[in-house]
């Protein structure tokens, strides 16, 4: 592993959160799926996002990879607003140039891991570089090896998916998101589709993300142990709004709403 | 350049349309013969008899893979050398029956195997025959898969019939080729059959759309 | 005459009727590919005036009959001063035709590969044309291809009709055959074993190959 930065550096100053939701409403039809939120991440911070199912947490992650317009309020990502733009005073919903340049500072891996079937996993990784970014093949393979290395996956490079486990897969896509440098990273339910020996193979990665380098990390999970371990601060969601948020200490170890005592309860009776 | 002619079209219209119940006709009378007969060459293929099996499921593959012009004309022509002789209708219902049959026989055999096998044991261990463990249990499992299917062959077999116009059979196209060599005038008829098809099988799959949801619905199948 | 004679007598134009026959297989093919892909994906089309000339030409093409179509382009399209010579005018109608059921099969194909995959190519910045090209097709093309196998069988079978604007296919040369023999059994019969073996043992083989060759590039084999 080479002490390469595995981001560019920032624009941001250290005042200015990394991310930054500001009065964020979303719904689908008559259902509010998040209530005028407001969250700031700051440069290098991993920040957990915790609660029940359909509480709007998986939403946030979407929202900011654009892969679901907002209904109101402003995402602004390294300062600058995501799905808008500031034109003549104001914000306007953002152009296509403007949307695919803020992409650029983000990656997200998925709880399905969504690697592309008909490519191996060098070329999984190689594909946004050497197509997105323009980078040479030598380069794109270079990076991408030394990603692939890094996730302990250089030895089945030429697989396709298919040959995969599931958790050799999810290391592939975290290497594939890596690859890209985001500034910010999403875990989308990660560890959720595997099977319980092979959780450990991806949160061994996380770690090792967040010990070695600076990045800016948003993770919805259900393993409460490992949120616990590696975040800066947890957010317990509900009904679409943030019910309580804390240092992992405080959360698991003195909940002050009633909501999350509940919750972290039932999920240590489950377990 | 182009020229429409309006009283030409006028003078052909009701040829046209008189024609088309001709071709209506043949749509109907191919698809009734295709709808059983494509019953039989799917159960043949579900009987015990290995043999009965293999020459059925070649025969559909057969008949399936050759163009429906020429088995038209094997059948109207072949039979005078042997000292059989059809009428053109006869000769072309024989024809495209068998021809849809065969593609039937496709469809129900996909709609038969999506019935779950325990159906057949559930109808087993009460003690059902068989000929009412198909016709009760069974088939009316069956059909809702199948009815896509056989509304895309309905409107499919009234789109082959102008094949028949090949023997003589005086359906649309026939018509219009009549029409185009009295006249000289290939315009006017080609087009307004084109169009007659157009008005008619894009409703009909629209219907048979609506109909498909409709038996789903009654058989409380969603 | 016995067959073995009747072949021999006829086996020369027999022949030459497949060539002909099997050429148009081919340029009708690449042809139905080619705006089966084109109308597939204008279809999908943001602008609704694109995806309206795709609607109307899917739905024209298979609202009507491949003849109406075959005798209308050679003896209407002279009309608006587009003469095609008769080969030509066979072959275009064919992969015209096929063509608009294709277009079905793309767009069924593309929308069937899982979302997950649009949104992994999102994720990774890639503009709708690179995730059109590089992440959706080549799955779509997977998914499709075992439909494209009866689809192409269904091509070779409507290559027949173009007999009757005297193309020299295999269906015209054993019209011709019988014309003038009467021997309607053993010509038409042997153009009905020509026709199965190129379905069955030269289309559906290829498909199958073709099939495998994909499914490994998967990684599936």
């Amino acid at each position: 592993m080479t002490n390469e930065p595995l981001q560019e550096t920032g624009a941001a100053d250290a005042a200015t959160p990394m991310v930054s939701f500001r009065k964020v409403t979303k719904s689908y039809g008559r259902l509010v799926v998040l209530d005028s939120l407001d969250l700031d991440v700051a440069e290098g911070e991993m920040v957990s996002i915790i609660g029940p199912s359909g509480s709007g947490k998986t939403t946030v992650l979407r929202m900011l990879m654009t892969l679901e317009t907002i209904n109101g309020g402003v995402i602004y990502v390294d300062g600058q607003p995501l799905t808008h733009m500031p034109k003549g005073g104001q914000l306007v919903p953002a152009s296509d140039r403007h949307l695919r340049q803020m992409r650029s500072k983000i990656g997200m891996c998925f709880q399905h891991f969504n690697l592309f079937p008909h490519m191996t996993a060098l070329e999984n990784c190689m594909e946004g570089p050497v197509h997105v970014l323009g980078l040479s093949k030598a380069e794109a393979r270079e990076r991408s090896e030394q990603l692939l290395e890094m996730v302990g996956m250089a030895d089945k490079r030429n697989q396709h998916p298919s040959r995969l486990s599931g958790g050799q897969q999810q290391r592939v896509a975290i290497a594939r998101a890596l690859a890209m440098r985001p500034k910010v990273m999403l875990f989308d339910e990660v560890t959720s589709a595997l099977d319980p020996e092979v959780i450990g193979e991806v949160t061994n990665v996380i770690r090792k993300l967040v010990s070695e380098h600076h990045l800016t990390m948003l993770m919805v999970t259900h393993q409460m142990g490992f949120a616990k371990d590696i975040s800066d601060r947890v957010c317990f969601f509900y009904g679409g709004r943030i019910e309580e948020q804390g240092t992992p200490e405080q959360i698991f170890g003195n909940p002050r709403r009633e909501r999350t005592r509940q919750f972290l309860s039932a999920v240590k009776e489950a377990v | 350049m182009l020229d429409w002619r309006w009283d030409f079209t006028w003078d052909i219209l009701p040829r046209l349309i008189a024609a088309t119940g001709n071709t209506l006709l043949a749509a109907g009378l191919g698809y009734a013969i295709a709808v059983v007969l494509g019953l039989v060459l799917a159960l043949a293929q579900r009987t015990p008899y290995r043999a009965v099996t293999i020459v059925v499921r070649e025969a559909v593959e057969f008949i399936r893979s050759t163009p429906l012009v020429l088995q038209i004309f094997f059948v109207f022509y072949v039979g005078p050398q042997f000292g059989l002789r059809l009428s053109p209708w006869a000769a072309g219902m024989i024809a495209i029956g068998l021809h849809y049959a065969a593609y039937l026989s496709e469809v129900y055999r996909g709609g038969l195997e999506s019935v779950p096998k325990g159906q057949w044991e559930a109808a087993t261990s009460l003690n059902l025959s068989t000929a009412r463990t198909y016709f009760r249990i069974i088939i009316p499992q069956a059909l809702p898969p199948s009815l896509a299917g056989m509304g895309n062959y309905l409107v499919g077999i009234f789109k082959d019939t102008p094949m028949l116009s090949v023997i003589g059979v005086a359906e649309l196209m026939h018509t219009a080729n009549a029409i185009g060599s009295e006249t000289y005038r290939f315009l006017e008829p080609y087009t307004l059959v084109g169009i007659i098809f157009l008005a008619l099988s894009l409703p009909t799959a629209a219907l048979i759309r609506v109909f498909e949801a409709w038996v789903r619905r009654k058989l409380g199948m969603y | 005459m016995s067959y073995l004679e009747f072949l021999g007598q006829y086996g020369d134009r027999i022949l030459s009727g497949t060539l002909v026959t099997i050429l148009l297989t081919v340029l009708a093919s690449m042809l139905a590919m080619a705006i089966a892909l084109a109308a597939g994906l204008m279809r999908m089309a943001r602008s609704p005036i694109v995806r309206g000339v795709a609607v109307v030409y899917i739905e024209i093409f298979r609202g009507t009959s491949l003849l109406v179509q075959l005798y209308w382009i050679f003896f209407v399209l002279p009309l608006f001063g587009i003469t095609l010579e008769k080969f030509t005018a066979g072959f275009v109608a064919v992969g015209m035709n096929l063509g608009a059921y294709g277009a079905e099969l793309v767009r069924g194909a593309i929308l069937s590969v899982p979302r997950g995959q649009w949104e992994a190519a999102l994720a990774l910045n890639m503009s709708p044309a690179k995730r059109m090209v590089r992440v959706i097709l080549p799955q779509a093309v997977v998914i499709m291809l075992p439909s494209w196998g009866n689809l192409l069988i269904e091509l070779l079978k409507g290559t027949a009709l173009v007999a009757l604007i005297a193309v020299t296919d295999l269906m015209f040369q054993v019209k011709q055959i019988n014309g003038t023999t009467f021997l309607s059994a053993e010509a038409f019969g042997t153009a009905l074993i020509v026709y199965y073996v190129l379905a069955r043992f030269m289309i559906t083989p290829f498909m199958r190959w073709l099939e495998r060759v994909m499914q490994r590039r998967l990684g599936r084999a």
